[in-house]
């Protein structure tokens, strides 16, 4: 595999409290890696500190000690390989579906002219082709993922960050949404590190799933390697014994943290 | 269906014959009180001098439109309002902008801003007859005074309040700080301009009317002054009548305006933090 295109090193995030003294360490020494390629996940109990790590991935966050490698580069900025898909609404509601496509070329210096014609092709990849003019607020949520994925693809990073981009999504336009993220991902093999509290999601989609302890200090738990065969169609792999017996394995770890994590949010 | 949205035009019909009521019991109350039909000729006299009479008012203004009278001082009022308005958007907007986003120029500024904001600020009125002149250019500095604040205090709560994640996503897609600030934090600001329009467009209108009142040779502001000055009780409410009109109109405009600039917000009433 040689150098991995994303790798943490012993990262540690602390965050001064609300209080005022007091200290919350929300990710303590995690380290893991993923290689060129790769689809990852990460799975935990809600709170653990997921989009953490996540932030730090894409140098919005700079952790408190440890550092993250891109492709053996220590990360100090913005990581400009990256590509992120937010959990929360992320489209300028003020720019059109077109507009909000080209936002990132058009950061880049790109001729006007390529800009559109490439923002055209990327809206009729994610099916959105006709919707051009139309604003965030008159698109449904399925609607609005899909041009935040286009937004990010467009600009063809190396590495995807995605932060439980289809939670907020009903049960079948999230299956829908994510058998196109698997198309889109086969025809180019990004390295996508992928967040989500559905381990079931995180199974389908993924080649190997990492789980996280429940927070405070969250770290890595175990991996799994997911050798359910390519192409997978999400809706159909949930009922294959390897599937069925993956989730047990994994959940056996997994269910202890959740049970903790609960016990936490209810003190 | 049908039966409900004949319902909803029945009621709006309704609606707007008991406004058409109001102001007709208004005005026929204000007829009765100042003509000698009801009450004697001497007291009838005695709150004409007051309160003006109706049909008196109205051929005033008639007299203006059919005469022309008023068009060159309604022109300069509407002007004064005009630039007030958009000088005062333009240094709210880059203040706001300017201030929200440098922490420490916001700290300098703060107590002095709330003290300028809570000064009446007509009283900067006589000041600027006499470092503008009585022409166009003092009304247009009261306005701005009026102006400023509200479109300054309406970007300053815009930045602040612009979606992190919206923030973070344009970082994500490359955008270096000036492109942050084009593309994010100024069209985020301007969506709160747009929407302290309304309020900003009024206090112009104001600035213009109390400036040219205290002190000009032209306008409708003026010609009220005038009016006073020789007890002309109809003139004066004969102004007050047009001025009230063109605040309705400009208002009006301002809701075309808004409507077509904002079509990328969500059409219902809901507020959207951007």
């Amino acid at each position: 595999m040689g150098v991995p295109a994303l790798a943490f090193e012993r990262v540690t995030c602390a965050f001064a409290d609300r209080g005022g003294s007091g200290r919350y360490t929300a990710v303590k020494d995690a380290s893991f890696a993923i290689g060129g390629g790769e689809f990852v996940s990460l799975v935990g109990p809600t709170g653990c500190g997921k989009s953490t790590l996540l932030n730090v991935a894409a140098g919005l966050l700079a952790p408190s000690s440890g550092r993250v490698l891109v492709d053996g580069q220590p990360l100090t900025a913005v990581n400009a390989r990256a590509g992120y898909m937010f959990q929360a609404e992320a489209l300028m509601p003020w720019r059109s579906a077109l507009a909000n496509v080209t936002a990132g070329l058009e950061f880049r210096g790109t001729p006007p002219a390529e800009t559109r014609a490439r923002a055209h092709e990327w809206l009729a990849r994610v099916g959105l082709a006709g919707f051009e003019t139309r604003y965030p607020h008159q698109l449904s949520g399925g609607m609005r993922k899909r041009v935040a994925l286009a937004q990010t693809l467009i600009l063809d990073p190396e590495i995807l960050l995605m932060d439980e981009p289809f939670s907020a999504l009903d049960i079948q336009t999230r299956q829908l949404m994510e058998n196109e993220l698997l198309e889109l991902w086969a025809a180019d093999r990004k390295s996508v590190l992928f967040i989500t509290h559905d381990l079931e999601e995180a199974i389908a989609l993924s080649d190997r799933v990492i789980v996280l302890s429940a927070g405070p200090a969250t770290h890595p738990l175990g991996e799994f390697a997911i050798d359910l065969p390519r192409p997978r169609d999400v809706a159909e792999i949930r009922m294959t014994p390897r599937f069925v017996e993956l989730h047990e394995a994994i959940w056996r770890v997994l269910k202890s943290e959740v049970l903790k994590g609960y016990g936490q949010s209810r003190k | 269906m049908a039966k409900a949205a004949n319902d909803a035009r029945l009621t709006r019909g309704r609606l707007w014959f008991y406004q058409a009521l109001i102001i007709a019991v208004l005005f026929g109350a204000w007829y009765l009180m100042t003509e000698p039909i009801l009450i004697s000729e001497a007291s009838a006299k005695n709150t004409a001098f007051f309160f003006g009479r109706p049909l008196a008012v109205l051929k005033v203004v008639f007299d203006w439109f059919v005469s022309g009278k008023i068009y060159p001082h309604l022109a300069i009022t509407l002007w004064e309002t005009l630039l007030a308005f958009a000088a005062g958007s333009v240094l709210g907007l880059v203040v706001g902008l300017w201030l929200a986003l440098s922490p420490t120029a916001s700290a300098l500024a703060e107590p002095y801003i709330t003290a300028l904001n809570a000064m009446p600020r007509v009283i900067l009125a006589p000041i600027f007859a006499v470092w503008f002149g009585l022409g166009v250019l003092s009304k247009v500095a009261l306005g701005v005074t009026l102006v400023f604040f509200v479109v300054f205090f309406n970007v300053f709560q815009g930045v602040k309040e612009v979606s992190p994640v919206v923030l973070a996503n344009a970082r994500m897609l490359g955008a270096t700080k000036r492109q942050l600030l084009r593309y994010i934090y100024l069209p985020s600001a301007t969506s709160w301009v747009f929407s302290s329009l309304h309020t900003a467009v009024g206090m112009a209108f104001v600035g213009a009317v109390v400036g040219e009142y205290l002190g000009s040779a032209r306008g409708v502001g003026y010609l009220i002054l005038q009016a006073e000055g020789v007890f002309d009780i109809n003139t004066v409410i004969g102004g007050i009548l047009v001025l009230t009109l063109f605040a309705l109109l400009l208002d009006f405009i301002v809701t075309r305006i808004e409507a077509r600039l904002l079509v990328w917000r969500p059409a219902s009433a809901e507020t959207e933090s951007l």
